[in-house]
């Protein structure tokens, strides 16, 4: 699909390239394969298509005060919440939410994780789509997060095991309907004070972020009713990176984590059965797709300087290890937690905000543009 | 305008970064093949969860 193509020929190419992916899954994995890809492909496009995303515009409303794309954030979350609630009530035996447990370990990595998806300029799911978009400091973050999270799965019961509450869930305290009620309740309080926080100019949602929060929640809602349970992100990866790991020779399945009964189903069949690896799947390539679409795709980022490169690599590794630890990332703890009235994920987005803003302190520190650096060696130093 | 597919300075454009993450999904796909049993597609799970009577089977990031 070079760029000399002739635009209708390209994009004829790129929807082809969509199909092939569903029907690929189709006959390969069965009619819930094939839809959960086209869920993956409909979310990465969106998020790509429509610039959604969460690590910018939690890194905007603390550098520039714009609150705008975390407006929309809760705005899709509270959609999302207003679907999956009375699901959940009405089908216990057949879906099951993003619930887990608030501990130690899982709020000091959901810190780190913080930190670290400001310095790799991603989170999760933003590490795919921007993968996939052509971003080449996503893709060797990517590579990490894989790693990482991999390596997260063979420490996660020790970690577990430093302590942690039970898991509680709102519908559980409150009641079902009250429980959908204190969600809508606390995003629009974390609405609220992200309204008044932010520039004047910068709190109405603009339309694209509108639309782009009501398809989340569609797409999220839509991965619910298929799959039997919330939409996630950092699982499939860990299963990438255990299925490496077992071709390079490693007894993985001999691991705590991989010889539970669960785990060691996924790691025994192919990714094509696996949830969250179908819909990481149709993430990056959606966002593939959105990115060739355009007339002409967006410039590469600027060149970085060696060791800054290596940085982007280790802190992706420690990313994917903090996610594993804090039982999800933006996707699975924050988007699907809160929308499934898990109360770790509302203990997770003030962890994860929290080492956020440390980040972004971090972040020009330690990433250093080439362009940079040759300025400095002909004596004009550093900006 | 730049051509997207050139280098832009030193790096590579977005396509064609684009293509090596595609590139490396469809490696992990081959890895994935060898390492796995075949699927039976007369064991695949019904089309939606919703009604199918099964509890749910994926594994997800929230499970310890």
């Amino acid at each position: 699909m070079s760029a000399s193509l002739p635009i209708p020929v390209r994009r004829t190419g790129l929807v082809l390239l969509g199909l092939l992916l569903v029907l690929g899954s189709f006959v390969t994995a069965g009619p819930r394969a094939a839809l959960l890809m086209l869920v993956g492909l409909g979310l990465g496009l969106v998020l790509e298509g429509l610039r959604f995303g969460f690590a910018g515009p939690w890194r905007v409303m603390v550098t520039e005060r714009d609150g705008r794309g975390l407006l929309a954030q809760f705005v899709a979350i509270g959609l999302a919440a207003l679907v999956a609630f009375p699901l959940l009530a009405s089908f216990p035996d057949e879906l099951s939410g993003a619930h887990a447990p608030v501990g130690f370990a899982m709020i000091a990595a959901a810190f780190v994780f913080g930190v670290m998806m400001q310095i790799v300029m991603g989170c999760g799911s933003g590490t795919l789509v921007n993968a996939g978009s052509g971003n080449l400091l996503a893709l060797i973050a990517l590579f990490g997060f894989i790693a990482g999270s991999f390596f997260g799965t063979l420490h996660l019961p020790w970690w577990t095991g430093l302590g942690s509450l039970p898991v509680y869930t709102l519908q559980g305290l409150f009641g079902e309907g009250a429980g959908l009620g204190v969600t809508l309740a606390g995003l629009a309080g974390l609405g609220a004070v992200v309204y008044m926080k932010a520039a004047p100019d910068k709190r109405r949602i603009p339309r694209r972020l509108w639309v782009a929060a009501l398809l989340i929640a569609v797409f999220a809602s839509l991965n619910l009713v298929i799959a039997g349970q919330s939409w996630g992100v950092v699982y499939g990866l860990g299963l990438w990176g255990a299925k490496f790991a077992q071709a390079a020779g490693m007894e993985v399945a001999a691991t705590t984590f991989w010889s539970a009964p669960a785990h060691a189903l996924r790691l025994q069949q192919s990714l094509l059965t696996d949830v969250t690896s179908l819909t990481n799947i149709g993430l990056l390539a959606g966002a593939f797709l959105a990115m060739r679409w355009k007339h002409n795709p967006d410039p590469q980022i600027a060149a970085l300087s060696a060791s800054s490169w290596a940085v982007v690599l280790v802190a992706g590794v420690i990313m994917g290890y903090s996610a594993r630890v804090a039982l999800g990332c933006n996707v699975g703890a924050f988007f699907s937690g809160v929308s499934t009235g898990s109360v770790h994920g509302w203990v997770w987005f003030v962890a994860a905000f929290g080492g956020s803003c440390v980040g972004l302190r971090l972040r020009p520190r330690l990433l250093i543009s080439s362009n940079a650096i040759k300025t400095a060696a002909g004596g004009s130093g550093y900006e | 305008m730049n051509d997207p597919i050139k280098l832009q300075g030193q790096l590579p454009g977005r396509p064609v970064v684009g293509m090596l993450a595609l590139g490396f999904i469809l490696v992990l796909l081959i890895v994935d093949n060898a390492e796995s049993t075949p699927i039976n597609p007369f064991n695949a799970p019904p089309l939606i969860a919703v009604g199918s009577g099964q509890a749910p089977s994926g594994a997800h990031c929230t499970q310890p």
